[in-house]
């Protein structure tokens, strides 16, 4: 690959670089500039010269430089072994570089990103003579105790017939596995890797509609504002709101198959955190270590700034890998407004023309063809498969109304806004009630409906509305102070203070209390509108509001969340008796 | 299209042609010069420039191209002219020639003596601008610094390793709270080996001063360096001022084992330089003026503080910032906060109420806390403890709202209590006297002092036994 020399180094401008002289790059071509071999892409190409942005530091090259093609999009290598390994933006694996260069990243390494060596038990699904297409699987391999990893024909091959198969065994990825005839009679031998450009999308046979919940365990987003499997959403919020805690939380509990966590130039402590954290921690479903599912990509804000431009597309690109292979799949990028930033920073260094706020006109475009890469798909080997987005998006000073947070507003079909005020007051998640939405409810409510004796939609709405009373009244009692309103409305701002405190917050390090099954939400949500339905009977028979807020059980009420255990449904229907039969008691001594 | 030959002699000419003298420059700008007609110079080199009079300056290539080369000068351009300034390339990228030798002395922003006197020279040689740490050679951090400071170990905990920005306002305390902090820092667990890399971007001298006499007065000025870059000094010192100091900091970090605590003050300074450097080579801007790289140029000086797991130290940064106008919103602060582990506000309404430390606990924040507190680091009731503290004083600021609408008398008495609880929060717990050095202990005892006043059903973030232990007592 060195000796193809696609031109020279005319300019260097930080992680821009304008070459002369130039032959035959292409258009994304992946290029090494220099004797130090530093990676860069062509993104530009004109009269002669091409514009490449470098995804190392730049320090030290020189005009005159030679820059050597690879004939190669920049792109991903797919196969077994990615599952638990961490990447940086362009998907070096850097526990290898780490080995390589020691603890600090120096320039111009490289390694593949799978493991050549390893040898993965190979099991072989198809038979000599078989007839596959694009995207259909050719053997199994047990990458980790929870995924199987299907061996899938490239999509590159539409059809052909297998002549030769490996028998059950262990290879390396490098080995053949099978030996392909195309319809032109040509002969294609194959291996369990394959190689994808990153910026697009993998194809599939078509798109669902999507009427799955993702189930993350938080009470908030599950019963309030839900997101469907194949959805995409954002999360807003100034710093310290809890953007990374929030998406750890998801990481962690929610119901998909695989994880695909990138950090996009955000802090290196917090990778270390992820990665030490989720071994150690056990999924509820499975019983095996979360990270037996986990991909992770960590290129933090220190590092390159043009690897961080690439990293959400070397992510989707390994999510829609899985995707293929009939996966649910779910993907967070922390932030896609870092990610918009390395945009308009390579933007301004190549001297374009900016839009808002200096970010390049086309950052629109760019979000929008992100998102779009989620969905509820049958894929071509006829299973379905899902790419759930959950960006987290940073706005300066927690100013929603800033490019990156309208423009993806656009583009997402849900919204998780995190509120300051809520932050600091350590009410998390700081999901705020008020300004999130989610246009899945419609789609997710028959399946939520069959898991709540169908009484999930009725008690959302209700408790809604009276999330909805209670910023009314909140108005009226700054001007005039709680003691003005009469007991039945002071009674809302009651159970909504006990909503909030019992239901919508939840603490990530409880034991019990960081991941909330379905069957307990549903009751919980019942229970609280159920303290308000009787609490409400009892003081209109004239019941004082203060001697209802007093009862025991209340406090029981307040602490359920942390006390009950998911699967302890039992637990609820005492607490609901026990909850009627103390409020009858209050209405009976003031019945007379 | 050269062939490999050419490409060898090429590089073995550029080897040769480094160090060899150009006179006369195209332009001067600012503290950028232009130079036409060089060998090919690369990306980042340090440039050795040599005025009229003779005297050395250094710079750094910014741009470069066959047609020119720019450079800026750390030293400024006053004094260089068009026909006899000379430059040298020398090559390589700017490095600092670090020793242990350099804690105690007081040197400048590129690490030079200031007072003219030779510095030892160090055995090694570290280019200033360091390579990012790989996230998996990094250590989770998680041992407690006590301070002594209540508002700070109670409620955002320092960690050895984190990164916590002061965000404070012109005339406010914060030099004091550094000084305090730099003084009274200890990790309790172990005897270790402290030391402080001071750096100081654009500040007055009187600043500069401060520190000084504070650290002679505690005795630990033998286990400082300083990096001064005052307000009289180039502004663009200050760009490359921190990196210097960050450069020594993980040699006696990560080399020498040593607990290193760095004080910036004051980044709106850096910040200020950027941006000014910047619109000087006419690039487009962000918001406010400033270039759209200040994320990636913080981050690069932020993320050097932390834990390498197998090698004993840590570098713990705190910088100081005063945010223009008291905003919190304005750019500089706010990619700080999106980039360190929390962040301690001060509050200028505090400060006119005489109390100090003027920290505002409610925007403040320690990311790295959950990990740090508790049982066996702290004590077992602090992570419940904090929480409800945070969570009462928060309904405090809401029933002063209310009551500056309808009088104090028209509370109720539960939020009477409650506004007694948030007098006593901030004039017994959150302040406390320049040389009083509070343990964590005591810190968590006053803190239960406070939410005994609150009625014990309010308290719904402690558990059962937490309360049935502290409460009252």
């Amino acid at each position: 690959m060195k000796d193809r020399i696609v031109g020279q180094v005319k300019r260097v401008n930080g992680p821009v670089i304008i070459l002369k002289d130039v032959t035959d790059a292409s258009m994304m071509e992946m290029v090494r500039i220099g004797e130090q071999q530093l990676i860069g892409e062509v993104v530009k190409l004109y009269d002669g010269r091409a514009t490449v942005q470098v995804y190392e530091d730049a320090t030290g090259i020189c005009p005159g430089d030679n820059v050597y093609g690879s004939g190669l999009s920049l792109s991903v290598e797919l196969g077994p072994g990615l599952i638990g390994t961490i990447y940086d933006g362009i998907q070096r694996p850097l526990e290898k570089l780490m080995e390589a260069s020691g603890a600090f990243i120096s320039r111009g390494i490289s390694f593949p990103a799978l493991d050549h060596e390893k040898k993965w038990p190979f099991v072989p699904k198809v038979e000599v003579g078989a007839n596959l297409t694009k995207g259909m699987t050719l053997g199994e391999v047990v990458e980790t105790e929870r995924v199987v990893h299907k061996i899938m024909v490239p999509p590159s091959i539409d059809e052909c017939v297998v002549a030769k198969i490996a028998s059950e065994g262990d290879y390396t990825v490098e080995e053949i596995i099978a030996t392909v005839v195309l319809p032109d009679g040509k002969e294609q031998k194959l291996t369990m890797v394959q190689h994808w450009p990153i910026r697009v999308p993998r194809p599939v046979t078509e798109r669902l509609a999507l009427k799955q919940p993702l189930i993350t365990g938080l009470r908030v987003i599950d019963t309030l504002f839900p997101i469907s499997k194949g959805g995409t959403v954002a999360i807003p919020g100034g710093f310290g709101t809890g953007k990374t805690m929030t998406q750890h939380s998801i990481a962690q509990w929610c119901d998909a198959d695989i994880i695909v966590y990138i950090g996009c130039g955000e802090r290196g402590n917090e990778m270390t955190d992820v990665l030490r954290e989720f071994p150690l921690l056990i999924d509820p479903r499975t019983g095996q270590s979360l990270m037996q599912r986990t991909l992770l990509i960590a290129n933090t804000s220190n590092m390159p700034v043009s690897a961080r431009e690439a990293s959400i597309y070397t992510g989707i690109s390994m999510a829609e890998y899985y995707r293929d292979q009939g996966y649910h799949v779910a993907i967070m990028t922390d932030s896609t407004s870092r990610w918009a930033e390395a945009l308009r920073e390579l933007s301004g260094r190549m001297e374009e023309m900016p839009a808002e706020e200096g970010f390049p006109a086309y950052l629109p475009t760019r979000i929008a063809q992100f998102y779009e890469r989620a969905g509820f798909m049958k894929c071509l080997s006829g299973e379905t498969g899902s790419i759930s987005v959950i960006g987290a998006v940073s706005p300066p000073g927690g100013d929603f109304s800033e490019p990156v947070t309208q423009h993806t507003k656009r583009f997402v079909r849900c919204f998780w806004a995190l509120d300051r005020a809520l932050a600091s007051s350590r009410h998390y998640p700081a999901i705020s009630w008020i300004d999130s939405y989610s246009e899945y409810l419609t789609d997710v409510q028959p399946w939520w409906s069959q898991h709540s004796d169908g009484t999930w939609q009725i008690n959302r709405q209700r408790i809604m509305e009276l999330l909805q009373k209670e910023v009314r009244l909140q108005q009226i009692v700054k001007l005039v102070g709680p003691d003005a309103l009469p007991d039945s409305q002071n009674f809302i701002l009651e159970v909504c203070s006990l909503f909030k405190t019992a239901f919508l917050q939840q603490n990530a390090f409880d034991e019990v209390d960081r991941f909330c099954s379905v069957g307990k939400q549903v009751r919980m949500l019942e229970i609280i509108l159920g303290y308000y339905q009787k609490g409400s009977e009892a003081i209109a028979k004239g019941v004082p509001m203060v001697k209802i807020r007093r009862l025991k059980v209340v406090q029981e009420i307040a602490r359920m969340r942390l006390t009950i255990e998911n699967d302890d449904l039992q637990a609820f229907d005492k607490l609901q008796l026990r909850l009627e039969r103390s409020i009858d008691q209050l209405g009976g001594i003031y019945e007379d | 299209m050269r062939t490999k030959e050419e490409t060898l002699l090429v590089h073995t000419d550029r080897h040769l042609l480094s160090g060899r003298e150009y006179r006369g420059t195209s332009r001067i700008d600012g503290p950028l010069v232009y130079m036409r007609n060089t060998h090919p110079v690369g990306y980042g080199e340090l440039v050795e420039i040599i005025a009229p009079d003779g005297s050395h300056r250094s710079g750094q290539v910014l741009d470069t191209s066959d047609e020119a080369v720019v450079v800026q000068v750390y030293e400024g351009t006053d004094g260089l002219n068009l026909p006899d300034t000379g430059m040298r390339f020398l090559g390589e990228p700017l490095t600092l020639s670090v020793s242990e030798q350099m804690l105690g002395r007081v040197m400048n922003g590129l690490g030079k003596s200031r007072d003219g006197s030779t510095l030892p020279q160090g055995a090694v040689e570290k280019d200033v601008n360091g390579e990012p740490i790989n996230p998996t050679a990094r250590e989770y951090p998680r041992d407690f610094i006590q301070t002594g400071i209540s508002v700070i170990d109670g409620l955002t905990t320092l960690i050895q390793g984190q990164k916590v920005p002061i965000f404070s306002g012109n005339g406010l305390d914060h030099n004091k709270l550094a000084a305090q902090i730099a003084r009274q820092a200890k990790v309790r667990k172990s005897g270790a080996d402290f030391c402080i890399v001071f750096a100081a971007m654009g500040v007055k001298y009187d600043v500069a001063r401060y520190f000084i006499d504070s650290f002679e007065e505690t005795g630990v000025l033998d286990n400082v360096a300083l990096f001064l870059s005052l307000a009289d000094d180039p502004s663009i010192e200050r760009t490359i001022t921190p990196k210097t100091a960050l450069t020594l900091a993980e040699y006696l970090a990560f080399e020498k084992g040593k607990q290193v605590l760095v004080i910036m003050t004051d980044m709106t300074n850096y910040c200020e330089a950027l941006r000014e450097i910047g619109t000087m080579r006419g690039e487009i801007p962000s918001r406010k003026g400033y270039p759209g790289y200040l994320y990636s140029s913080l981050a690069e000086l932020y993320e050097r503080s932390g834990k390498i797991a197998g090698r004993g130290g840590s570098i713990t940064q705190l910088p100081i910032l005063t945010m223009p106008n008291d905003d919190i919103s304005h750019p500089v602060p706010d990619l700080t906060g999106y980039i360190t582990e929390g962040q301690i506000v001060f509050d200028r309404s505090m400060q006119a109420r005489g109390i100090y430390p003027p920290i505002n606990c409610l925007p403040s924040l320690s990311r790295l806390m959950k990990d740090g507190i508790g049982e066996g680091m702290t004590r077992g009731d602090h992570p419940h403890l904090a929480n409800q503290l945070f969570a009462s004083y928060s309904h405090v600021k809401d029933v002063q709202n209310l009551a500056s609408v309808i009088g104090e008398e028209e509370l109720t008495s539960l939020d009477q209590q409650y506004l007694e609880f948030g007098n006593f929060f901030e004039h017994k717990f959150v302040n406390q006297s320049f040389t009083e050095d509070r343990s964590i202990e005591q810190t968590l005892d006053i803190g239960w002092e406070a939410l005994s006043i609150l009625p014990s059903e309010e308290l719904q973030r402690l558990s059962d036994e937490e309360i049935a232990e502290h409460y009252g007592k």
